[in-house]
């Protein structure tokens, strides 16, 4: 398969602005300014049917259409670059070889909406990944495609990095925007959204790196040959990262909706020494997780809804029989209970009390009743909370429990791992 | 009080946005790197300058996890212990570094050396397991490719490598 968003990974120095130019690098751009209005960029934008990368899988374009124009205010653009969603590390990779790919993408989403400003916003841990990303920022001011009269066309655009200070919560769009205006990341209740009332409280939209590389690749061969790279409503390739026991971990471009089981075994080479397949969790720690028997699902956002869990980041973790799922069940817990921002009562006790529990039934403290009392939990965090950080916890912890119920009472029984 | 290039560098990202609060959490890391930790002191100063309350500030660097709160130590390691990593083997790495360097996750060594802390998945969950050195990576870990970082670490410090 053609790659797209990975085509400048193998080459050398692929993160500068001189590699990125020798293949057509901001040619979508000039295309943009000259042939688009930002309408009709936005209705080219919508036939591509690109839903959102950073995990909710929200249609691009509907959300641009969602900025009012003409009001005067200034309109902002922040890129999502906090990737924190354990199992998941493509954003990162898009940063490190193919900055520009996504700072051109960033361009054409501020064409098509109006914004002045871009604010990209990235994670503490990824010192590095900043540093590169800098560069390539300068570079871009320099070749002309920042700054003032954009390639002659009268556009003008800065784009700033932020960097985060390690709080999960930043990734979510109301929760990056307090940090942005440097506050603690606590989400804000919408309405009003980010789309009217964002960043300073002026229109905001919002997206993650990989859904903004995208767009170099809409402007320059058309919505409708993106849609068709994948399946109905799920336009396009995506970065796939496999993780956990497979043979070869790592980042797969692949189209949208391919099954998860060829995912795994015909590019992740299978589970890692000819053992057999426990469970994955398709698409970042808050998707519910799937058994083995589940793997015949198409890797897209409406496939995966389908059969209860999600899509996510489409960064499937694999883990095979020597797991336990108890022990996995903890780790993602004591993810979610770490990273409750404190805000919402039932998210900030709900998830800590979920980790407890799970943690003495790994120390063979288990009660009979432990298994129901957290599924109650999780139906009192669930849609209870003003971000969806609560969601995902809950989801998460009801996935382990459901799919793997009989491990858990193994535990409580007999206070140790079946697999021991 | 904040260095005269502290203050330079607050004052350039100043520039960057339309209200001088934003610059809140990069100012709090030019004064940690000023200060080593985020001391009472480091608030005060950072407050003073971004014309803040003490609590303003305080209420911002303790909510994230990279404002240290004690001293830490020259090197801090930062080892993910999330599902990828967990799945993969980082108990055994985290168990090589907290006995190599004889302490525990959240404790300093006693020559203030090295700071041993767990964190969050570091998005590099396809070579784990992972852990970062003063924010730099080192990934696809074994305990022997852990000796070898500490043993560059000591290096380091004695003067021979870059800083
Ligand atoms: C708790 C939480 C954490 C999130 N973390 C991220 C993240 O690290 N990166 C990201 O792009 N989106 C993240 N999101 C999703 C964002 O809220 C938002 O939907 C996304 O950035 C929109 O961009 P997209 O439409 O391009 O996907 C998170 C959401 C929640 C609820
Ligand atoms: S789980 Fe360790 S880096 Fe993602």
């Amino acid at each position: 398969m053609e790659k797209i968003l990975t085509r400048n990974w193998g080459k050398e120095s692929s993160h500068t602005l001189e590699v990125y130019l020798r293949d057509g690098g901001y040619e979508a751009l000039r295309k943009a300014l000259r042939e688009f209005e930002p309408r009709a960029l936005i209705d080219e934008i919508k036939k591509s049917n690109l839903r959102g990368r950073g995990g909710a899988g929200f249609p691009m374009g509907q959300k641009m259409s969602f900025v009012p124009r003409g009001t005067g205010k200034p309109v902002y653009l922040c890129v999502n670059a906090d990737e924190s969603e354990p199992g998941t590390f493509k954003d990162r990779y898009i940063l490190e070889r193919d900055p520009h790919m996504m700072i051109e993408g960033a361009l054409i989403a501020c064409y098509a909406i109006g914004a002045q400003q871009v604010y990209v916003y990235i994670r503490g841990e990824f010192r590095q990944q900043a540093r590169i990303l800098d560069g390539a920022i300068r570079e871009a001011y320099q070749g002309g495609f920042l700054g003032r009269n954009i390639l002659g066309n009268g556009f003008d655009l800065d784009m700033y990095w932020h960097t985060g200070a390690g709080a999960y919560i930043c990734g979510e769009e109301t929760g990056l925007l307090e940090s942005l205006e440097g506050k603690k990341a606590w989400p804000r209740l919408r309405p009003p959204f980010p789309a009217v009332a964002g960043l300073y409280n002026f229109p905001t939209l919002i997206h993650n790196v990989e859904t903004l590389a995208c767009l170099p690749h809409i402007v320059a061969r058309g919505g409708e040959w993106f849609a068709k790279l994948g399946v109905e409503k799920n336009g396009g390739t995506k970065i796939y990262g496999l993780s956990g026991h497979v043979r070869e971990p790592g980042l797969y471009e692949l189209p949208m909706g391919i099954k998860l089981r060829e995912l795994i075994y015909q590019h992740g080479g299978g589970i890692r020494g000819g053992r057999q397949l426990k469970g994955v969790i398709p698409g970042g720690a808050s998707c519910p997780i799937l058994r083995a028997e589940e793997i015949d699902v198409e890797m897209d956002f409406d496939a995966l809804q389908k059969i209860g869990s999600m899509f996510g980041t489409g960064c499937p973790v694999v883990m095979d029989e020597t797991t336990c799922m108890v022990e996995a069940a903890y780790s993602v817990a004591k993810f979610f209970a770490h990273e409750s921002c404190g805000q919402c009562t039932p998210c900030r006790e709900g998830a800590e009390w979920i980790r407890k529990i799970m943690h003495r039934i790994l120390n063979a403290q288990g009660r009979p009743d432990d298994v129901d009392h957290m599924l109650d939990l999780c139906d009192n965090i669930q849609g209870k909370t003003i971000c969806a950080l609560g969601d995902a916890a809950a989801m998460a912890a009801r996935g382990f429990l459901r799919k793997f119920r009989d491990e858990f009472e193994f535990h409580v029984r007999h206070g140790r791992c079946e697999l021991s | 009080m904040l260095s005269d290039e502290s203050k330079a560098r607050i004052e350039r990202l100043f520039l960057h946005y339309p209200d001088k609060r934003s610059v809140l959490i990069p100012a709090l890391f030019i004064a940690q790197e000023q200060f080593g930790y985020i001391s009472d002191e480091a608030v005060r100063s950072v407050a003073q300058f971004l014309e803040l309350s003490w609590n303003e500030v305080w209420a911002v660097a303790s909510f994230y996890s990279m404002f240290f709160k004690r001293p830490v130590g020259r090197h801090v390691i930062t080892v993910c212990m999330n599902i990828s990593c967990m799945i993969c083997g980082a108990k055994k790495i985290a168990e090589h570094l907290k006995a190599k360097l004889g302490i525990n996750f959240g404790q300093t060594t006693s020559d203030g050396k090295f700071t041993l802390l767990e964190v969050e998945c570091l998005a590099s969950c396809g070579t784990a397991p992972v852990l970062q050195v003063n924010l730099r990576y080192h990934e696809n870990l074994t305990p022997e490719k852990v000796d070898s970082i500490l043993e560059e670490l000591e290096e380091w410090k004695n003067g021979r490598l870059e800083d």
